[in-house]
């Protein structure tokens, strides 16, 4: 089954042609990669993805349903969660409330002005798993601004996993992280790919990061798709060497 | 904290005169007070700058006089359409102007406001023009056979404005601290997080623009109760920068400050008002040394020192 199928995606800012008739479709549990150099339009594309704005052609399927028309909020409701690049937190809030937040809306409390003892237990029992699982446990009482780089990203992946959701974005997870903080960011990734069968999109820089994570790979240049393939296929690739690998050597 | 302010609150009517206040002071005090908690609603819990929040007010309080004056000369009744006429008019204007942010939300909040203004200026066969809504007056409370004389007792009048200002301000701190409160403050600490969470931003700051002008169409009619008058420049922008001020001034991230700023605000009018015509331009040096020293405002500065 075809998660996500973008179909001839094309965006222009003025005459700038940030994303030009890019296709790709990702099957469930697959953990897909989007690589490409500076300025190839892959952020764009993800905001493409998760509704930020609309292209100016092209269609775009979640779960078979076309979506290009629908706001990004609605998107999210269907199972589509996403973090960015620079993070994008609640920092005034402690790591919990950042994921209660999350944890309400996603069970349709978000417009409830009462929250029954049961419901409430049922909240908090949720957070709980969250936290654990993105390795929050002991930092849920902290606030988020106050937090490490690392565990501010950590967040945002859980505020975004408490979301349930069945195709998770990431817009490079590691960004401006040490190499330990990659690791656990890494590993991270894996476990959730691996445990709950998770379907992962990530846009990345790291190449030790892709190679290690991606299952297939697509690599946009100058806003157009240049290749697609396995990790293997595209190392051997010398179109994307020219374009991407060569320049980075 | 809670239990501090509540019981200063119940005994005002006793601590207050040799201190040199008076009952009525305390009266506006509760009455501002709710206004600017009300302004401070979508301010400091939802991130939204409204200037125009005093049109709101100003229809409470004419709602509330008009129907003293033409409809029935009965009090819960005048608070209540206050309040409708308040509230409604909020519903409407608020999801014209929910897409704008920042200045510009500012600035359309600030015309509507205006709008009301020169309505309440102008129609002078209902509202009494420049001169304001006058010839009516609160009635007395009748329950059965007992009847609570609100209109010639000071007193029981603050205590009538206190179970109200208690009722308004519950509610309101219900709804903040409910799923949907949350939601509130996720906007305001990023929307572009909660956009991405699966909150529909727009709808939502609706919702708290609309119950803000709700509280604040109760505010309104219960000044024009105070006052036994509505005057048009209740409706007036430089009125809803006064509420933003209280708010600010006593701090807009927590839920008690702008009744501290009202309070600091009404005390020091009635004071200096006897002393100088000038008295606003002593208010205005008040709020920028606040603003400079204490950028949280005189509340959050006190929260503050207590955690430290």
């Amino acid at each position: 089954m075809i998660v996500l199928e973008v179909k001839g995606v094309t965006k222009r800012f003025g005459s700038l042609v940030a994303v030009r008739d890019v296709s790709l479709s990702v099957p469930k549990g697959e953990l897909r990669a989007i690589i490409g150099p500076n300025g190839a339009g892959k952020t764009t594309f993800f905001n493409l993805i998760s509704g930020m704005f609309p292209p100016s052609s092209g269609t775009i399927l979640f779960d078979g349903r076309d979506v290009t028309a629908l706001p990004a909020y609605r998107r999210v409701v269907m199972g589509m969660a996403r973090t960015f690049q620079i993070t994008e937190i609640f920092p005034e809030l402690t790591v919990f409330e950042n994921v209660r937040v999350a944890t309400e809306v996603s069970n349709g409390l978000r417009l409830r002005s009462w929250i029954s003892r049961a419901e409430k237990a049922q909240i908090y029992r949720m957070v709980g798993e969250t936290l654990t699982l993105a390795g929050l446990d002991g930092k849920a009482d902290r606030l988020v601004g106050e937090l490490a780089h690392g565990d501010q990203r950590a967040t945002e992946i859980a505020t975004a996993l408490a979301l349930s959701p069945h195709l998770l974005l990431l817009d490079e997870p590691t960004a401006g992280m040490g190499d330990q903080e990659t690791y656990e960011i890494t590993q991270l990734i894996r476990k959730l790919h691996r445990d709950s069968n998770l379907t992962i999109v990530l846009i990345e820089h790291d190449m030790r990061v892709v190679f290690h994570l991606a299952e297939r790979i697509t690599v946009l240049d100058q806003g157009a798709l240049l290749a697609e393939g396995t990790p293997k296929e595209i190392a051997a690739n010398a179109a994307v060497q020219a374009a991407y690998l060569g320049k980075a050597a | 904290m809670l239990g501090a302010i509540w019981a200063a609150l119940l005994l005002a009517p006793y601590w207050m005169p040799p201190l040199g206040g008076y009952t009525a002071l305390g009266t506006r005090v509760l009455v501002l007070g709710l206004a600017a908690m009300s302004v401070n609603f979508l301010l400091g819990f939802t991130g939204v700058l409204s200037f125009g929040h005093a049109a709101y007010f100003g229809l409470g309080a004419y709602g509330a006089g008009l129907t003293l004056k033409f409809l029935a000369g009965s009090t819960p009744l005048s608070l209540l359409c206050g309040t409708l006429l308040g509230g409604l008019a909020g519903a409407l204007l608020g999801a014209l102007i929910v897409r704008r942010r920042g200045v510009y939300f500012a600035m359309v909040t600030i015309a509507f406001g205006q709008v009301f203004y020169y309505i309440a200026f102008q129609w002078s066969s209902l509202t009494g023009g420049d001169d304001g809504l006058r010839g009516f007056a609160r009635q007395p409370l009748g329950f059965g056979s007992l009847s609570i004389d609100i209109l010639g007792n000071e007193t029981y009048f603050y205590y009538f404005v206190l179970i109200c200002f208690a009722l308004a301000v519950g509610l309101m701190a219900f709804v903040l601290s409910s799923p949907f409160g949350r939601t509130l403050i996720a906007i305001r600490e990023n929307e572009r997080r909660a956009r991405f969470l699966g909150i529909p931003v727009e709808r939502h700051i609706w919702i708290a623009f609309t119950l803000s002008c709700f509280f604040m169409g109760f505010a309104g009619a219960l000044y024009a109760l105070t006052n036994n008058f509505a005057d048009p420049r209740g409706l007036h922008y430089s009125q809803s920068g006064d509420f933003v001020m209280m708010a600010v001034m006593g701090g807009m991230r927590t839920f008690w400050g702008p009744l501290l700023g009202a309070t600091v605000f009404v005390v020091l009018q009635d004071y200096l008002s006897s002393v100088t015509v000038n008295w606003m331009s002593f208010v205005g040096l008040l709020f920028v040394l606040v603003v400079l020293f204490f950028p949280r405002g005189l509340l959050g500065f006190i929260r503050r020192g207590k955690a430290a």
